[in-house]
């Protein structure tokens, strides 16, 4: 190719490719599968491509894109209901456990909990909490009000902080690897 | 630290550890398939009468 290339520049599906490891964390979220997410991904992707002139340049491509993904999840959802358990949960297969030395609560711990939430609690809060969408952005993304979204995303954390222990009564230091061991092990092992 | 302090703190717990968790997954990279799928849409689109 040679010559400039004004279309090229201005062609948002070359926007696409930097989107995709988001979309495959949000799919893996949502999934909790990883062969199951890259399908899905594979789906948004020729969607995307085939139907881009329904996205409005200067918008959000990667809420748009997640609008995609999640309803295809959500329609096949309803097909097929789901044949795997929650509790083995999110992440737990596509990703290495890692121990925790620094502060954080113990990741699997924290994966176990996530699985524990709704879908429609776990996107939200993961939405809001994790990928900097704004309350409005998680709002059209997932075609719900915005008093909705905040609802989700509260009871999410409400229900993580009382899974992973984190009592709001109760003075904890949450720097100190001990004590969070001791913690997670308590709180979730009997999952 | 009062209960409405310690709900912010440990909402701040809980999003460090979301984001944690989000980040490793991005951290894993994209397998290939997605940049062929990418580069053969591209290519119908550029010869969309000729089946290559």
């Amino acid at each position: 190719m040679s010559g400039p290339l004004l279309n090229t520049a201005s062609d948002p599906r070359d926007e696409l490719v930097d989107h995709l490891p988001a979309m495959r964390a949000f799919a893996i979220s949502l999934t909790r599968n990883g062969a199951t997410a890259d399908d899905m991904v594979q789906d948004t992707l020729v969607k995307a491509w085939t139907n881009i002139d329904k996205f409005h340049v200067g918008t959000n491509m990667r809420a748009w894109l997640f609008t995609i993904l999640r309803n295809t999840y959500y329609s096949s959802r309803r097909k097929a209901k789901r044949e795997v358990a929650d509790v083995d949960g999110i992440f737990t297969d596509s990703l290495a456990e890692k121990p925790a030395h620094d502060g954080y609560l113990q990741m699997a711990d924290f994966r176990k909990a996530l699985a524990q939430l709704s879908d429609e609690q776990r996107e939200a809060v993961l939405l809001i909490g994790a990928m900097g969408f704004s309350y409005e952005e998680a709002a059209e993304t997932c075609g719900v009000a915005v008093g909705t979204i905040k609802s989700r995303t509260n009871r999410a954390r409400a229900r993580l902080a009382e899974l992973m222990g984190l009592k709001e009564d109760e003075a904890m230091e949450m720097t100190d690897d001990a004590t969070m061991s001791v913690l997670s092990a308590s709180k979730v092992s009997s999952f | 630290m009062s209960g409405h302090e310690k709900n912010r703190s440990n909402e701040g717990v809980i999003d460090e550890n979301l984001r944690r968790v989000y980040q490793e997954t991005v951290d894993e990279g994209i397998p290939d398939r997605f940049k062929s799928l990418l580069e053969q849409l591209k290519q119908q689109d550029q010869a969309p009468d000729r089946e290559a």
